[in-house]
């Protein structure tokens, strides 16, 4: 090798005077390029840009602004927006016009921008350089297309959960007839993903009431599926058995039999008025027991025993416990997105909960809503895992 | 005095104009839901589907800052938005400045707004063709490192940063809406402020609408473009301070 420029090519930047005219590199880059006052008339234009557009120099330059040129459309973007930036920020980058060329054709072009100031820092010129983008700009329309088609698939899909979010709460507040009933239903998250929890208030007959609160393992459309069939057997099975064991044993074998391997957990309480008394029976499918508060008690009471999670044997074992609620009771179901809301490393807890609730006063609905409201507090508002709540208060 | 920026940009468009009446006003600006460092969470498509939800959001600033005796300065879209408020809120409102305004930016046979129903739409996917700009433009918000030479443009990229979706509807509400008939039912006296050569808000538009108002006088800047407040903001500032100071 006789020299270190084996390709020929000198640092002054050319081979034997190539590339060095730079009134041709500025006439010929492959790229448009503009000067403009800064008001926008057009004032040096290069040959690439004409040659582009059809136009002659003399149709442009000292008599017509560059905002000419645009699309109408193209014109109102460039007057709030494009304008309005250059002149705040001296530069503009990446903008999408299109330009009307002198056969009324029109060009997809992205225009970089930069505004130059006088030694007074007044805006003296503005010069612009113009790439044309005609195939880049069908394959951004195609992912704008597909954007919007995202968005939408979206805007439905929560549109869907937030449909199938309302059938597993009853429609309106439930309400029995001399009892105080207050029920709160919480998805999780910002709730536009459907959940696994439930709750159910119904009438089997006069004076005779089935309340259910429940968890289907899992979330989305599957588990909502569940929790539906959940849900309406319980109802179902509420009408011919009056013991909520017998109920569960209907449940669990539908459940089990539906294909699907997804459990669920579930407390059923029966309440009948007998004699102006009322009379609850409870039973639990892997479900936390109900919190019970006597009237004038500063100690609250389990109700309910534990027995087999739903779907999942196939000779599962549920047991009814009864008491007699007392005028002034309260009793409080609810689902674990209450005790295992978490705080970093710590659990809302059975213990708060407990604290919780031998302090609080005020109806039915007014407890269950601080009851949620405690556990979204201490979950700063936003709770990973659904929570359903009902209380029944004994006037 | 309130300061409301137009479609297409934010609060910074004041930067050179709201500064020169610090000494004498309490000087508010601010970015409508959308525009620049707004909530986007707040933005209620139903609420803004008509520049009424604008002006309510104009009034619930004027009354949670507790002001009185408001100018209300508005450029092109604001300066109806401001009618709006003057008309909806009796006696919040002392003085109107609008700034380039046009009551109504499509032609009808006997109006001449300057565009046509097609140039509007032409306007839509203009917007479209620069979403994916402007999602990427919001993206980069890296601050704090003098060394980068990337960082100026970083910054000022930020300046009239606005919500693609949000652009889009507040321009279909910005460019469909025929404030035409509000224009008489303004209370206050007005000053529109006009630039001799605005391909968005024509002189004969500012014309239109000086004659429509009860109390208005127009002043034409001898200034081009929409933004006589970027392009010519010292013109700017006079006229508003004549009008004010009378």
């Amino acid at each position: 090798m006789s020299s270190g420029d084996p390709l020929g090519v000198n640092p002054a930047g050319g081979e034997s005077g190539l590339e060095l005219d730079d009134a041709e590199l500025y006439a010929d880059a492959p790229c448009g390029y503009l000067s403009t006052r800064p008001d926008g008339l057009l004032i040096r234009v290069n040959d690439t840009f004409l040659g582009w557009t059809g136009y002659r120099r003399d149709e442009l330059v000292g008599v017509r602004r560059f905002v000419d040129l645009l699309s109408v459309g193209g014109r109102l973007y460039h007057e709030t927006h494009f304008m309005p930036s250059l002149q705040m920020q001296s530069a503009v980058r990446e903008m999408a016009f299109e330009i009307v060329c002198a056969d009324r054709k029109r060009i997809s072009v992205l225009v970089n921008s930069t505004l130059k100031r006088d030694a007074a820092g007044q805006p003296s010129a503005v010069r612009t350089a113009i790439f044309l983008a005609t195939e880049r700009r069908e394959y951004e329309r195609e992912l704008l297309r597909a954007m919007q088609r995202a968005e939408e698939s979206e805007a439905k899909a929560n549109l869907m959960a937030r449909t199938l979010q309302a059938t597993l709460v009853p429609p309106a507040p439930p309400t029995i007839p001399g009892l105080d009933v207050g029920a709160v239903y919480r998805p999780a998250g910002s709730g536009e993903e459907v959940g696994g929890d439930f709750y159910d208030v119904f009438q089997v007959a006069v004076d005779d009431w089935a309340i259910v609160v429940g968890d289907v393992c899992g979330k989305g459309v599957e588990a909502a599926v569940v929790t539906a069939l959940a849900r309406y057997t319980c109802r179902a099975a509420s009408v011919e058995h009056g013991r909520p064991d017998g109920v569960f044993q209907i449940v669990n074998e539908v459940l089990l039999y539906d294909g699907d391997k997804r459990h669920c957990t579930a407390a059923l309480m029966r309440a009948r008025r007998v004699d102006g008394a009322w009379h609850g029976t409870i039973s639990l499918a892997g479900h936390p027991a109900a919190l019970l508060r006597r009237a004038g008690a500063t100690e609250l009471a389990e109700f309910g025993t534990y027995g087999s999670l739903l779907g999942i044997f196939p000779l599962p074992r549920f047991t009814a416990e009864s008491r007699r609620l007392e005028s002034g009771d309260v009793l409080l179901l609810y689902t674990d997105g209450v005790t295992e809301a978490r705080q970093g490393d710590s659990y809302f807890g059975e213990e708060r909960l407990h604290r919780l609730l031998v302090e609080v006063e005020g109806g039915a609905q007014e407890i269950a809503d601080l009851v949620v409201d405690a556990v979204l507090d201490f979950q700063d508002g936003n709770p990973r895992d659904d929570i359903a709540v009902v209380v029944i208060q004994v006037p | 005095m309130v300061f409301a920026h137009g479609f297409g940009c934010d609060q910074h468009m004041w930067r050179f104009v709201a500064p020169m009446f610090e000494a004498d006003f309490r000087v508010i600006v601010f970015d409508y839901v959308g525009a620049g460092d707004s909530d986007l969470g707040s933005y209620d498509a139903a609420r803004y589907s008509s520049l009424a939800g604008y002006a309510h959001d104009v009034i619930e600033i004027c009354e949670a800052m507790e002001l009185h005796d408001v100018v209300f300065v508005g450029h092109s879209v604001s300066a109806m938005i401001g009618a709006l408020v003057a008309i909806e809120r009796p006696g919040l409102i002392d003085k109107l400045v609008m700034v380039g305004p046009s009551p109504r930016y499509t032609d009808t046979d006997e109006y001449h707004g300057g565009f046509t129903t097609d140039d509007i739409d032409e306007l839509l996917g203009s917007l479209d063709s620069n979403y994916l700009g402007w999602s990427s433009a919001m993206a980069p918000a890296i601050m704090g490192n003098a060394d980068r030479p990337a960082l100026g443009l970083e910054l000022s990229e930020s300046f009239c940063r606005t919500d693609p979706v949000i652009a889009r509807q507040f321009a279909e509400v910005t460019f469909t809406s025929d404030n035409r008939a509000d224009l008489a039912r303004v209370g206050v006296p007005t000053l529109v402020l006009q630039c001799r050569d605005d391909i968005i808000a024509p002189v004969s538009v500012g014309e239109f609408v000086q004659r429509s108002l009860p109390e208005a006088t127009m002043v034409v800047l001898d200034a081009t473009g929409h933004c006589p407040h970027l392009s010519a903001p010292e013109q700017t500032a006079e006229a508003i301070a004549a009008f004010v100071r009378t």
